[in-house]
């Protein structure tokens, strides 16, 4: 029965040819447009590490004085931490795994004669900051957590810097000049770049992108004057970029790894006694605290670019419209075929036969529209790979959004064949055998 | 008007796939022409600099730490090579460029010596620049005079305590927010630790564009200072015309023939600059003119689909009435006011969802309110849409002949 009523769609179809290039090539526009838009939006809010983001979390503090908040509104509690917090929580080590970060711009310079320096992005961090993330070590591994403490002056590379310097080949306890300074390096990662780079946000780096070139021990690198990005003072003083570690100033981020919720709970408890101590030692004044597991901290820090959003939600009103569109044409052609159904319907076929025959025809349409809607979105795709854009590389169609096409185009298109089908199928033989 | 209401009575669903999709287009086309709007409006402000006489160049990798002395000194000799370069007339250093989106400073100023809240104005962007800094950027002054050249001075606002120059250069816009219809020349602006620092305005420009344009310090809220040296190391070259692009490539080698442990991380002709701060805003321009054009050219052809359609199905009855007396002019004028009907209760509702659809932008994006003068015009371009896509099938419809009606189709 299928096979016929593919026939008698493909009839029906090729008999109208303009008017089914029409539906098909309105469908394929707005399936190309919302899967192009679709596709940049579910990259951009994807989960950086499937397999760690729900034991991984981001607790803020607030060391502001009351009349002066953070933030205007006084709602949002500052993005980071001063050192003096940051390594006191550090320090407890209440948590399975605990890193602090900043952010910095270094410059490089290469061992080779003709080398010329150049800016790298650094990461300040501790010990922690490797197994927690899972970063994937090519050769050697980070540092332990008595090298944070002993300001031993080693870096890990990420894999792009050893291929730019060392050709690839095992660069693990050879020496690279940072700021100036020697530095021993004793670990090279693999390519490695969550995106979203959630650890990065507010730290004065890209949200997304290839990641950061060198990982450094965070108190070696502060005593050879090397800087963070982000700096933000709380206090009346202008902050000394020398003395961060007692200034009152921001510059810190904290992760820390939990294992279960009763662990995330007891954390979350610690947190907000530490801020009541804080308070009770004259340090804060406000005893608030917050508690984020990574994905609702990306989301509450809306690192999905607005224009993005904007542009998806454009893409969806004008598949919307399209659909509408189709609906229209389908029925205005299926009603001028009410003698052909009549004629159908007093020969025998049923009220289903006739249902089923119309959304064959839709469904067609649909897939000759999701076809081309591939071809739409990979040229839309091919477009934003050559935007200046931090995610621009990471433009690309993966299998799920190929096949979620199809669900899509198939999807509207029986949608919009529903209604024309159903008129169809309601229509009365009699009447139209006797007007012919 | 009667009969066509009562024929559309009986293509209810039709009518409403039609009006549906007038009314959706509607919305989106006003509120995308709106935001469309907005971006060309930033994308034409003047940057208040001689955009198309000027390249600059960022430097670091000159020690940091080193003494200021030996960095005032290397300053001067990167700006006597510069200044030597062909074609240059005149270079300065400044810590920012309208609209480089680097090296933007924001302080808070005061109108009075440790003014409370209520006397200061936040997030005022702070320029400073060496000697000759207002002629070689091109900043035209509306009121007041130029620096004179003792006014230059060493000054970090990193260091609060500094005294900051004598004199300051700031735009209108600054000047109506400290001190709203007043003259703000000879006024004072504190700033610095606790507004410790005094400086005296000299001299008013109409227009000189922040290093970005953000929601937090506006578009223009700024001012200049004299000094002799900046971090941020910028050098800012004025060109005669017609070598600009030479001396850009030159620039480098330049720079290198000085200090060649160096890293030169910038090196753009400035009207580069401007149109890569406004790449984004384009690419978004460009995309919404092809949704909305595609959305046009689609409701279009439902239009003509629909009424081909009609035309069609009704072409006994089009006998009939053409037969029993009525003329060409007639048959055409039907179909016009029927999708003039149509395409006003599309856009009646289509206005209604514009205002909803605008109020929804507003609070996810803080976009403004959509000015009401857009509304009237997207119900003229979709009426004349509307009719465009009707006159062929109606013309078609009119050539019907009467003896159409005699014949039992």
């Amino acid at each position: 029965m299928f096979a016929y009523y593919l026939d008698l769609a493909l009839r029906s179809l090729r008999r109208n040819k303009v008017l089914t290039m029409l539906m098909v090539l309105a469908l394929a526009l707005g399936i190309g447009a919302t899967i192009t838009t679709l596709t940049v939006l579910k990259l951009l809010s994807g989960d950086p590490l499937p397999q760690k983001s729900t034991q991984l979390f981001y607790p803020q503090l607030d060391p502001y004085p009351k009349d002066q908040p953070f933030s205007r509104s006084g709602k949002k509690l500052p993005w980071l931490m001063s050192y003096v917090d940051a390594m006191n929580l550090l320090h407890a080590r209440k948590a399975q795994r605990q890193a602090v970060m900043a952010l910095s711009q270094v410059k490089v310079t290469p061992q080779a004669q003709d080398g010329k320096a150049f800016y790298a992005d650094g990461v300040l961090t501790t010990s922690d900051f490797f197994p927690m993330f899972d970063a994937p070590f090519q050769y050697g591994a980070g540092w332990a957590s008595a090298d944070d403490e002993s300001r031993e002056q080693v870096v890990v590379i990420a894999g792009f810097l050893n291929d730019k310097l060392f050709g690839g080949a095992n660069s693990v306890g050879r020496t690279i000049r940072i700021e100036d300074h020697d530095f021993r390096i004793i670990g090279v990662l693999r390519p490695w770049a969550p995106q979203p780079r959630f650890y990065a946000v507010h730290l004065g780096g890209r949200d997304y992108g290839k990641g950061e070139a060198v990982f450094m021990p965070l108190q070696g690198a502060r005593a050879d004057g090397i800087t963070p990005n982000t700096v933000m003072s709380y206090g009346p003083e202008h902050t000394d970029m020398q003395h961060l570690e007692t200034a009152q100033s921001i510059w810190l981020g904290l992760w820390v790894q939990l294992s279960s919720a009763d662990e995330a709970s007891a954390y979350k408890l610690f947190l907000a006694n530490y801020a009541q101590q804080q308070v009770a030692l004259g340090r804060f004044q406000l005893s608030r605290v917050a508690f984020w597991d990574l994905m609702s901290w990306l989301r509450n820090e809306q690192v999905v670019p607005d224009d993005v959003r904007l542009q998806a939600g454009l893409a969806l009103g004008f598949l919307l419209i399209c659909v509408v569109n189709t609906v229209g044409l389908l029925l205005a052609k299926c009603l001028r075929r009410s003698r052909e159904i009549g004629v159908r319907r007093a020969l025998g076929a049923s009220r289903g036969a006739i249902f089923a025959q119309f959304m064959v025809e839709a469904g067609i349409v649909g897939v000759a529209g999701g076809m081309l809607g591939l071809g739409f979105a990979e040229l839309g795709l091919w477009g934003i790979r050559h935007q200046p854009a931090q995610y621009a590389s990471l433009a690309h169609l993966d299998l799920s959004m190929f096949l979620f096409t199809f669900l899509v185009a198939l999807v509207s298109s029986l949608i919009a064949g529903l209604l024309p089908a159903w008129r169809a199928c309601v229509v009365a033989p009699a009447p139209q055998l006797k007007a012919s | 008007m009667h009969p066509i209401v009562s024929a559309l009575k009986h293509h209810k669903t039709v009518v409403i796939l039609v009006v549906l999709e007038i009314a959706l287009t509607c919305a989106i086309v006003s509120n995308g022409i709106f935001i469309i709007g907005n971006h060309l409006a930033t994308m034409r402000m003047q940057t208040g600099v001689a955009d198309n006489e000027l390249i600059w160049a960022e430097s670091s990798g000159i020690g940091d730490a080193s003494a200021s002395a030996s960095q005032a000194s290397r300053a001067a000799a990167d700006l006597a090579a510069l200044r030597g370069m062909p074609g240059v007339k005149s270079a300065v250093i400044t810590n920012s460029l309208p609209l480089s989106s680097t090296g933007s400073w924001g302080t808070c100023i005061a109108r009075k010596a440790g003014g409370a809240d209520a006397d200061s104005v936040c997030t005022v962007i702070m320029y400073a620049g060496t000697t000759g800094v207002v002629n070689t950027l091109g900043i035209r002054l509306s009121q007041g005079r130029d620096f004179l050249s003792q006014e230059y001075q060493d000054y970090d606002p990193f260091q609060g305590s500094r005294a900051p120059p004598p004199s300051v250069i700031i735009t209108r816009s600054l000047a109506e927010k400290m001190w709203p219809g007043e003259d703000p020349l000879g006024k004072p602006i504190f700033l610095g630790d606790r507004n410790s620092g005094v400086t005296h305005v000299v001299g008013v420009t109409d227009h000189l564009l922040n290093p970005s344009i953000n929601k937090q310090s506006g578009a223009d809220l700024n001012m200049l200072l004299p000094v002799t040296l900046t971090t941020g190391n910028m050098y800012v070259l004025r060109t005669q015309p017609g070598v600009r692009d030479a001396t850009l490539r030159n620039l480098p080698k330049v720079l290198d023939r000085v200090d060649d442990q160096r890293i030169i991380t910038e090196n753009h002709s400035y009207s580069d600059t401007v149109s890569d701060y406004f790449h984004d805003d384009r690419a978004l321009i460009w995309l919404l003119l092809v949704v909305i054009g595609c959305l046009l050219a689609l409701t279009a052809l439902g239009v003509i689909g629909l009424s081909s359609f009609w035309v069609q199905q009704r072409m006994h009855q089009i006998g009939i009435r053409r037969a029993i007396g009525a003329t060409r002019r007639d048959i055409l004028r039907y179909f016009q006011t029927e999708n003039f009907l149509i395409v006003s209760a599309g856009i009646a509702l289509g206005l209604g969802l514009a205002v909803a659809l605008n109020l929804m932008l507003m609070k996810q994006y803080e976009l403004p309110r959509l000015p009401l003068a857009y509304l009237p015009a997207a119900a003229i371009v979709l009426w004349l849409l509307g009719q465009l896509a009707v006159l062929g099938p109606a013309l078609r419809a009119a050539a019907v002949p009467p003896v159409v009606a005699t014949r039992s189709v």
